[in-house]
């Protein structure tokens, strides 16, 4: 398989200099943009090549492009790029390798993304933690201020963009695009309320796009092979290449590049190397902490967003926790709930009081202290936390999709704990 | 409060190094308050944590109540307002490290430090920490310590790391 | 207007409302937290879901915040689909899981919106059995008790804090279920409007203080309609009373003037009506200056001895009502009585009111100011001498920010996006004062000058305005921002003592009315009832130097509800008392001018009887007693009209009711020809019955005398208004000048206004309470007098009154918490002139050159005006200062500073049962 995003990244190899990444036709992308085509033209390629937004949702990225006004349409001032590269979703570890590995297949992304859209100020909203990236990401910026790559008049064009990273003071919830702009506006990381959506009104209260990573890193291959090219690279109903990655118990845990639309079974058995001696695969999650567990019947599925949602899950990030038949689903389930209560902005009242009531119940059932009515409740708490729009955010329904899920193929686990008065697995001792 | 008086006790509180740090950040936000984030991480680089002292002279200096900035700094997880250890262990509690056992070398971390999370030892070397997932999954468990990112954490490996600072914090 | 269905029932609705709102306005009981209606919504509490269906044939439909969707043509909505009411039930369980189980304790059961929402959503049992958080709470002054574990997080508090009064002191930390409200340490709240959060919060976090420890629960209240006391705005009030102490005052609504909010003067302002220093029997003064008590009747014929064919002079109030002064006024005659204000404020204030009576400005509501779109102050502190038209100026100030959210399609009630969108986009207010004002932070500019600088300001912009050239960039910047402006706004006042800054004020109303008939002209006046006062004396104008001047020729003078001391120089006091004129004062509180009267005379205060008051716009208010007043004393209105007729007058003979009290000043003057429709008169009934003062609920009345007798007592009689001391009646479809509190079944709190208003954010059902005395005219401002007296460059120190909201109004600053909070009289000096004179903020200096030399604490500010200094007015000791004066400073050498000490509030509050204060 031709290998589009990882070109630069080996084991052993990264090409964080501005004259490697050159040499591996670096910013021909940029060059081809800046003079042969219009933004409207950049515009027009990455909606026909049907990205799909990388960051967990799969929005299609031309579509909401298309949406920041233009011309006469928008007010005078500045527009805003903003990079999300908050990778906080647990088991997720795609972004932190574009970043450390090959820094300028972003700022190129960036670039390009806003040409498209007229933004003349970018963002790169970093995750704190991620200090190697940040450095790279830096020393990358600084390159290219100093070759004409950012600053003023880009290349001898028309075209100027200032770039700045800014990492993160923490918290999952800055990964949703409208508290990192709060965070960005040096203010408490609560989500905004949409509409307004940030394209029309978003940093400083001006037209701001937000993507993720891998998204921007997809643009320059765009524009340098054309919309049709990155077509042709899925496998299955979707465009493109992703990088997937399997953690857990498997032999070969890690993250690679394959075609959208990979078999599942190909990803965890083939890449991953299938599960460790002595594991049986009991489940997984397919894209990071907030999607539904799937079960070994659907190991055949491809990696495409529609197929996935057929099957009752998200794609999310496309990095896959694997639940084997030695570790607790509930006490997992339990981790994974500790985390989004923890994570909780605080502002809306289903997420911030719902979720540790939710933990409360299942610390009961996973400690021994389990009540029948127990599990009417967690449904209870489903059903009122869950639904999109019953929170302010998409923070606490992602919360309730492994515990929906968990109920759903689990169930026998549940009332075990309640039955038993402690877990079967761990006899409260925690994972083996 | 005049601007002459706000200068002084403020040069008393940030050092002059911190001030510029602050000022570049100044430069690229269109309000003052837009660099709040940022000047509580310049404070915090050197220092460790941000005391109130720090907390209030930073609010001064761009222009924001005291109440606004401690909304801030008590938001984020990694703006510390209480001092901590010469390294922060930032302990990844998530998912996939908790499948491959975090608790457990949790647990052993907690035994050789003589602290829980939240507890800094007593010759001040760490203060323990959780954070949500490192990114890290596939060299799971991970820790990090101080700047360093350590993976594939095993009851050795934290025996090596921390085995002799186990004594100093016997009380 | 836009048609919708919910549950199967068509309703129309407003354009441009949420459906929260239209259910509100449908009188659909639909429960919410962090909506309020001043304050739009934000969506965080998620209380007020309800379902929204795609179409008809949509039976699933899907759960959205009734807050945060705008009705649209045709959408159909659901409250009672069973996942709606799942929905809000479960919302009330999650907000219950950290809730202590204090009800019984908290000063909010009773009125506790948290409470009455518990309820409608039916939630009973707790699941949750997990332990607790708990916080700490803090200490935030002598007004605000703060009790963290009852906290619901919906927002309110911060958002109406900081987003709405601008306060900087209080707001959101911490995340999660961690979430704090409060200070970044303990201390005092700065905010002037600090009092709201005890209204705005829908629980028992922020209560009143002062009325906590002195408790009383909200259905053992009697309360009635009244009208605050504080300033010249007229902000209506509900004060609360038990026991015969007045036991709080919260806001009562009125759409055109406080809306839903009232400044902390208003609201604790109140407390001195409990003082010790209350005058409960009439005294007499003995040789030795010692008074007697003595009872009404040996009162009243000791007077009557003094005034057989006595020459009787009278000084009126701008404190008191107009029926009192009216009564005074026509008992000694309009050539014996003075309106009671010192000479300087006599002179301005009828000045400004033939302003405002001839003027082609729109004198306006606090409801107009807050849609004027360019704003300039002249010589005015608004949030120290009209606090709630400070905060109007606030709101309208977000005009250019609604502006751009319509652009944008935002409906106005999308706060946080409304409020992320503009950033810090502001409609223009200009402020000309000689010193900082706390409105400067929203100030596009800010301008320091002397008094007669102000003044020559605003001439030049009003002749730039006329076209003549400004050479002066700023002011053509001015000049164009108002000409431009669609609903200008000039507001000024008497404040400074200045009257040509008020001549400035109008002319530049007037040029701007030469082409833009909306523009508003709005003039501050100091006192609650100094517009009505200066109305009655307006012809005569007989002013206090006249009286202390022909003191000899007066055998009797009668005093009403006026301070002397405040108003004369200390000279003219003297010279007064030793003129050997008889002085009869009546009076709430000891004073200066009691300790010199030969009788005094106990009135009631404000919650003990009723009157007219007449606000800045020239607004007729009414207040009714709350409770009858205790021991001797009596309304000053019935002490008038016996010591008229103990006089032998004959004009006054005929009247007995407060009623025909009004109806004989409404006859004496085409002015106050409407006088009698302020408020229904005492024979006002609703479907036969009169309001009651007291809730339906009203638990007490067979209890309180339980101990003497197991008889019910019987409840007093009010036998002057509509009211009745007792439960019995009706609060329903009054008129808004009638009614007493709000209450309505399942709505204990104060949200149950939604009940009593036409819809939602809109006037009372009764219409809006008061009367406008005052209208502008087409003829526009004669003669202005637009000299200004060139100052001559001098050595010394020109004095400028500052006015505080704690300290500087009369009564209000007998009230012990007010007291704490006015501290000690103060110096305000500029950066510069504290470093001339090598002083520091605390330190003391010595203030000579206008009566004996005093020592005042000194107050750095940002801005004041060169060569000026501003002394803390209304202050005890700063009687002698007078505005105006030339004074030598320097600094207080012989002054020590004192040891920090606990201040009183520390020590009570420690008291306070059951508070957990930091360790
Ligand atoms: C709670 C929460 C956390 C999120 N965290 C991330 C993140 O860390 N990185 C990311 O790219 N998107 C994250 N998202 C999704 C973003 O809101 C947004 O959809 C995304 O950045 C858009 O980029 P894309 O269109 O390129 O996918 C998160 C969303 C939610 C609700
Ligand atoms: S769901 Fe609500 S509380 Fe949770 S993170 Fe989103 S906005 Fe915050
Ligand atoms: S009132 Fe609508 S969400 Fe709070």
């Amino acid at each position: 398989m031709e290998k589009v995003l990882t070109r630069n990244i080996g084991p052993e190899q990264h090409t964080t200099n501005l004259a490697a990444y050159k040499a591996n036709y670096g910013y021909r992308g940029l060059k081809k943009a800046l003079t042969e085509m219009s933004p409207d033209d950049c515009q027009a390629a990455v909606k026909n090549s049907n990205l799909r937004g990388r960051g967990g949702a799969g929005f299609p990225t031309g579509m909401k492009w298309s949406f920041v006004p233009k011309g006469d349409a928008c007010s005078p001032g500045h527009k805003y790029l903003v990079c999300n590269a908050d990778e906080m979703e647990p088991g997720t570890f795609k972004d932190r390798l574009l970043m450390e590995c090959d820094p300028h297949q972003l700022i190129e992304g960036m670039l390009l993304a806003a040409y498209t859209i007229g933004a003349d100020i970018a963002y790169i909203f970093i995750r704190g933690e991620y200090l190697v990236a940040i450095q790279r990401l830096r020393d990358a910026i600084a390159e290219c201020y100093a070759n004409s790559y950012l600053g003023e008049r880009i290349l001898g064009s028309d075209f100027s963009l200032e770039m700045y990273v800014h990492p993160s003071a923490g918290r999952y919830i800055c990964g949703e695009e409208t508290a990192l702009i709060n965070a960005l506006e040096g203010k408490r990381a609560n989500p905004r309320a949409k509409p307004p959506f940030p394209q029309v009104s978003g940093l400083w209260g001006r037209p701001t796009i937000v993507n993720n990573v891998e998204t921007l890193c997809n643009i320059p291959h765009i524009i340098d092979h054309g919309a049709d090219w990155f077509k042709t690279l899925g496998v299955g109903e979707d465009s493109g290449t992703k990088l997937f990655g399997v953690s857990g118990k498997v032999n070969n845990p890690g993250c690679w590049e394959l075609p959208m639309g990979t078999p599942i079974r190909e990803i965890v058995e083939d890449h991953a190397g299938g599960m460790r001696d002595g594991f049986q695969l009991k489940g997984f999650l397919p894209g990071g902490g907030s999607t539904d567990f799937l079960v070994p019947e659907h190991l055949d599925l491809a990696m495409d967003y529609n197929v996935i949602g057929a099957a009752g899950s998200r794609m999310g990030t496309g990095t896959m926790i694997i639940l084997d038949d030695r570790t607790c689903p509930v006490g997992m389930v339990l981790n994974l709930i500790r985390f989004f209560a923890q994570e909780s902005c605080g502002f809306c009242t289903p997420c911030r009081d719902g979720l540790p009531w939710s933990r409360q119940v299942l610390e009961d059932i996973e400690n021994g202290a389990g009540r029948a009515e127990d599990l009417e409740t967690l449904a209870y708490q489903v059903k009122y936390i869950g639904a999109i729009g019953n929170t302010h955010c998409a923070l606490a329904p992602g919360a309730m999709e492994p515990l929906q899920s968990a109920m759903k193929y689990f169930y026998d686990d549940f009332v075990q704990h309640i039955d038993a008065g402690h877990c079967p697995y761990h006899n409260g001792k925690g994972a083996l | 409060m005049t601007q002459d008086m706000i200068q002084t006790d403020l040069n008393s509180v940030l050092s002059h190094e911190e001030i510029q740090a602050i000022d570049a950040e100044l430069a690229h936000v269109p309000y003052k308050s837009g660099a709040a984030i940022d000047a509580l991480k310049i404070v915090q680089a050197k220092r460790g944590w941000v005391s109130d002292d720090c907390l209030i002279a930073i609010a001064r200096y761009l222009q924001m109540s005291a109440e606004q900035l401690e909304g801030v700094a008590t938001f984020y997880n990694l703006i510390y307002r209480r001092p901590v250890g010469e390294k922060v262990i930032l302990f990844c509690d998530s998912v996939s490290c908790w499948i491959s056992n975090s608790d457990g070398i949790k647990a052993k971390i907690s035994d050789l430090l003589g602290i829980d999370y939240g507890g800094t030892t007593l010759d001040n070397r760490y203060t323990l920490l959780p954070v949500p997932c490192l990114g890290a999954c596939d060299r799971a468990p991970v820790m990090m310590v101080g700047e360093d990112l350590v993976t594939h954490l095993d009851e050795a490996r934290v025996q090596l790391l921390f085995g002799q600072t186990t004594e100093a914090n016997k009380d | 207007m836009p048609t919708i269905t919910i549950d199967g029932q068509t309703l129309e609705v407003n354009k441009g409302d949420n459906i929260l709102e239209a259910c509100l306005n449908a009188g659909l009981d639909l429960p919410y937290f962090c909506w309020h209606p001043a304050m739009g919504s934000i969506g965080s509490c998620r209380q007020c879901a309800l379902v929204q269906y795609q179409n008809e044939n949509d039976t699933h439909g899907r759960i959205v915040m009734g807050c945060m969707t705008s009705v649209t043509e045709g959408a159909r909505f659901s409250l009672d689909a069973k996942n709606a009411v799942e929905f809000r039930e479960a919302v009330v369980e999650s907000l219950m899981l950290n809730h202590p189980h204090d009800c019984p304790v908290c000063a909010e059961g009773g009125e506790c919106h948290l409470q009455d929402m518990t309820v409608m959503v039916g939630h009973r049992d707790r699941r949750y059995r997990g332990s607790k958080n708990t916080h700490r709470n803090q200490y935030l002054g002598p007004l605000i008790h703060h009790e963290m574990n009852r906290c619901i997080t919906c927002y309110r508090c911060e958002r109406f804090y900081r987003d709405y009064a601008g306060g900087t002191d209080l707001g959101a930390q911490a995340s999660r279920d961690r979430l704090y409200f409060g200070r970044q340490q303990d201390g005092v709240l700065e905010s002037e409007f600090s009092g709201n959060l005890v209204e705005v919060c829908p629980t028992g976090v922020f209560t009143d203080k002062p009325f906590l420890a002195d408790f009383s629960r909200k259905w053992d209240l009697q309360s009635s309609p009244s009208i605050c006391g504080g300033c010249g705005v007229g902000c209506n009030i509900a004060p609360g009373e038990r026991y015969g102490r007045l036991k709080r005052i919260h806001n009562r609504y009125n759409h055109d003037i406080n809306g839903y909010f009232i400044c902390d003067r208003g609201r604790f302002g109140g407390g001195y009506v409990n003082s010790k220093r209350r005058i409960n029997f009439a005294g007499l003064q003995g040789t030795d200056g010692s008074f007697a008590a003595i009872n009404q009747e040996a009162a009243l014929s000791k007077a009557q001895t003094w005034m057989q064919n006595a020459r009787i002079a009278g000084i009126g109030s701008p404190r008191a009502s107009l029926e009192s002064n009216f009564l005074l006024q026509t008992w000694v005659g309009s050539d014996q009585f003075s309106a009671g204000f010192s000479d300087a404020e006599g002179s301005i204030l009828n000045r400004q009111i033939e302003i405002l009576q001839s003027t082609r400005a729109m004198n306006p509501s606090i409801k107009q100011m807050e849609s004027a779109d360019a704003i300039l102050v002249l010589g005015e502190d608004l949030t120290n001498t009209a606090p709630r038209v400070a905060l109007g100026l606030r709101q309208a100030v977000r005009n250019k920010s609604l502006a751009m959210a319509e652009q944008m399609g935002l409906p106005d009630w999308q706060d946080a996006a409304v409020r992320n969108l503009a950033q810090d986009a502001l409609s223009p207010l200009i402020i000309v004062t000689s010193y900082s004002s706390r409105l400067d932070d929203i100030a596009l500019h800010t301008l320091t000058l002397t008094p007669n600088e102000i003044a020559e300001f605003g001439c030049n912009i009003a002749a730039r305005l006329q076209g003549k050239p400004a050479h002066n960039a700023l002011i053509d910047e001015i000049a164009e921002c108002l000409s431009g402006a669609k609903r200008p706004l000039i507001i000024s006042g008497s404040s400074m003592l200045q009257g040509n800054i008020i001549e400035s004020a109008a002319a530049v109303a007037e040029a701007l009315c030469e082409h833009n008939a909306n523009t508003m002209l709005s003039l501050c006046a100091p006192e609650a009832n100094s517009v009505g006062a200066a109305m009655l004396s307006q012809a005569t104008n007989l002013s206090l130097s006249n009286i202390v001047e022909g003191a000899d020729d007066i055998d009797v003078l009668v005093v009403l509800e006026n301070d002397l001391a405040r108003r004369l120089d200390p000279a003219s006091v003297k010279k007064l008392v030793e003129s050997g004129t008889k002085i009869i004062a009546l009076d709430v509180l000891e004073n200066t001018t009691l300790d010199h009267s030969t009788l005094v005379l106990p009135a009631a205060s404000f919650a003990e009887s009723q009157g007219t008051l007449v606000n800045n716009e020239g607004r007729a208010q009414r207040f009714f007693s709350v409770f009858p007043p205790a021991h001797d004393r009596l309304p000053s209105w019935q002490w008038l009209l016996q010591l008229a007729t103990c006089s032998g007058s004959s004009q006054l003979s005929a009247l007995t009711h407060f009623d025909e009290v009004v109806d004989a000043c409404a006859a004496s003057r085409p002015i106050f020809a409407n006088l009698s429709e302020v408020a229904p008169d005492r024979s006002f009934r609703d479907r036969g019955q009169k309001i009651p003062r007291q809730t339906h609920r009203y638990s007490g009345r067979t209890a309180v005398n339980a101990a003497v007798s197991v008889h019910e007592p019987q409840q007093p009689i009010d036998r002057e208004t509509p009211l009745a001391f007792s439960m019995e009646g009706l609060n329903r479809d009054q008129p808004a000048a009638l009614t007493p509190y709000v209450w309505s079944p399942g709505w204990n709190s104060n949200q149950s206004l939604h009940k009593f208003q036409a819809e939602v954010d809109g006037p009372l059902k009764g219409g809006s309470a008061g009367l406008r005395l005052l209208v502008s005219s087409t003829k526009g401002v004669q003669k202005l007098s637009l000299t200004t007296p060139v100052s001559e460059k001098s050595d010394l120190w020109q004095l400028v009154p500052v006015h505080c909201l704690h300290g500087s109004e009369e009564l209000s600053r007998h009230t012990d918490e007010i007291a704490e909070l006015a501290g000690d009289a103060f110096l305000t000096l500029s950066i510069a002139t504290a470093k001339e004179l090598d002083v520091d903020e605390g330190d003391r200096i010595s203030v000579a050159g206008c009566g004996d030399t005093i020592s005042l604490t000194v107050k750095i500010v940002e801005r004041m005006a060169a060569g000026c200094a501003g002394y803390s007015i209304g202050f005890a000791s700063t009687r002698e200062l007078t505005t105006g004066a030339e004074v030598h400073l320097q600094r207080d050498i012989a002054w020590q500073p004192l040891k920090p000490s606990l201040i009183a509030s520390d020590r009570d509050s420690m008291h306070i049962g059951g508070v957990n204060r930091h360790v």
